[in-house]
């Protein structure tokens, strides 16, 4: 009986390491040959130069593609998501995007504030986690793009998982802060290590030497 | 385009700003009187300091006698303005203020705030003024740096360009190249 169940365990175990293991190396199998008209975009915001940077990123983007848009940010930062909606109401005085085609806002809870102690983080971070697995299946996007806020994690986490089980593929993009010229931010290291970003940019070419899986691509800033 | 005070002398104003941080080391040593007797020495007649959350107030000052005329201020809904008229900036190693200043293309002098905790910011300053885009400092060596600087030999910052990054996207996810 014990024997059995060990078996099973163990099979398991395997088939979700092979599982990972062709999510992480074939990427490649599941976007090439699906070029669609649009595919639906989450962008994740923080606070200061975050936003700053990733608007930066989609004057340039062309919008016909990546549409709809969501925009992501924490509950407690208010200047993102106004930022957001100024950039995306500009849109539609340059006639960038047909009117109707509206972008949505939405705000996640955070996993831990500036200061808070670690140990209330973990409450704070399974609910954060809650709300991303609630905000994934909703949003339910074709390419996430973030560039740094812990923000990200648990929405970067959510739909690596999803990938793994095949419920839905999220292409993942993630932009280091121009800020980090040496050392990666502590979520640039998770994604960077953890293989669940699809794509992984730098901008200073010193990072891309110690992070070879990173691409340079110059400042965004 | 300069503003002339009542003796036809050029308006040439240094402005400090720590952004929304609390930065007392910068402006006590900025509001000391050898820096500030330094800058009057450089050509500039007015500093203006945006103090932030900082708790040390500096000294306001007509500058009628000769000297600097001081003046500050917490907060401002348009530090863009400040830094339009400012023949100098001076600024805590935020990379927002750094960019914004940048991309004005005003001099600027990056003092980095040692007292913060995992100082990542630094790395920025540093990496920019080894490109000779502004001039990095601390606190203590300021008046140093202000005296030997030669702000004509800063190199202007290259615009963004965000078009590699979009193309790598586009790529990845199968899209014809425009």
């Amino acid at each position: 009986m014990i024997w059995n169940t060990t078996i099973l365990l163990i099979a398991v175990v395997v088939s979700l390491a092979v599982r990972v293991l062709y999510i992480i190396y074939c990427r490649f199998k599941f976007i090439r040959g699906k070029t669609q008209q649009s595919l639906s975009t989450l962008i994740i915001l923080g606070s200061g130069g975050h936003t700053a940077e990733m608007l930066n990123l989609l004057t340039v983007l062309q919008k016909g593609r990546y549409t709809p848009r969501c925009y992501v940010a924490a509950a407690t930062d208010n200047m993102s998501l106004q930022k957001a909606r100024v950039f995306e109401t500009s849109l539609v005085d340059k006639s960038e995007i047909e009117v109707g085609e509206t972008a949505e806002f939405m705000q996640i809870y955070r996993s831990r504030e500036v200061g808070q102690s670690y140990l209330t983080s973990v409450g704070t971070t399974v609910i954060a986690t809650a709300h991303a697995v609630w905000l994934i299946t909703k949003i339910r996007p074709q390419v996430i793009l973030c560039n740094g806020p812990g923000t990200c994690i648990p929405l970067c986490a959510i739909a690596f998982l999803y990938k793994i089980v095949g419920i839905r593929w999220s292409s993942i993009f993630y932009i280091e802060s121009i800020a980090r010229v040496q050392r990666l931010s502590l979520s640039g290291l998770l994604l960077y290590k953890l293989h669940m970003a699809d794509q992984f940019f730098v901008q200073w070419p010193q990072l891309q030497r110690k992070y070879p899986r990173a691409h340079y691509v110059g400042c965004l800033m | 385009m300069e503003e002339a005070d009542d003796f036809g002398k050029p308006k040439r104003i240094v402005f400090l700003t720590v952004g929304t941080t609390c930065f007392d080391a910068l402006v006590r040593v900025v509001d000391s009187k050898e820096v500030k007797e330094e800058l009057y020495k450089k050509g500039y007649t007015h500093l203006l300091i945006q103090m932030g959350r900082g708790t040390f107030i500096p000294t306001k000052s007509s500058g009628e006698d000769g000297s600097l005329a001081v003046d500050y201020f917490t907060f401002s809904s348009s530090i863009a303005d400040c830094m339009k008229s400012a023949s100098l900036v001076i600024s805590h190693a935020g990379s927002g203020s750094i960019f914004e200043t940048l991309r004005m293309g005003k001099p600027l002098i990056v003092v980095v705030n040692e007292e913060l905790m995992d100082n990542h910011q630094s790395e920025l300053a540093e990496e920019l003024a080894d490109r000779k885009h502004l001039l990095c400092a601390r606190p203590q060596t300021l008046h140093q740096t202000i005296l030997d600087m030669n702000l004509e030999s800063l190199l202007p910052y290259p615009p963004a360009d965000a078009r590699p990054a979009v193309k790598l996207i586009n790529q990845f996810l199968g899209f014809p190249d425009d």
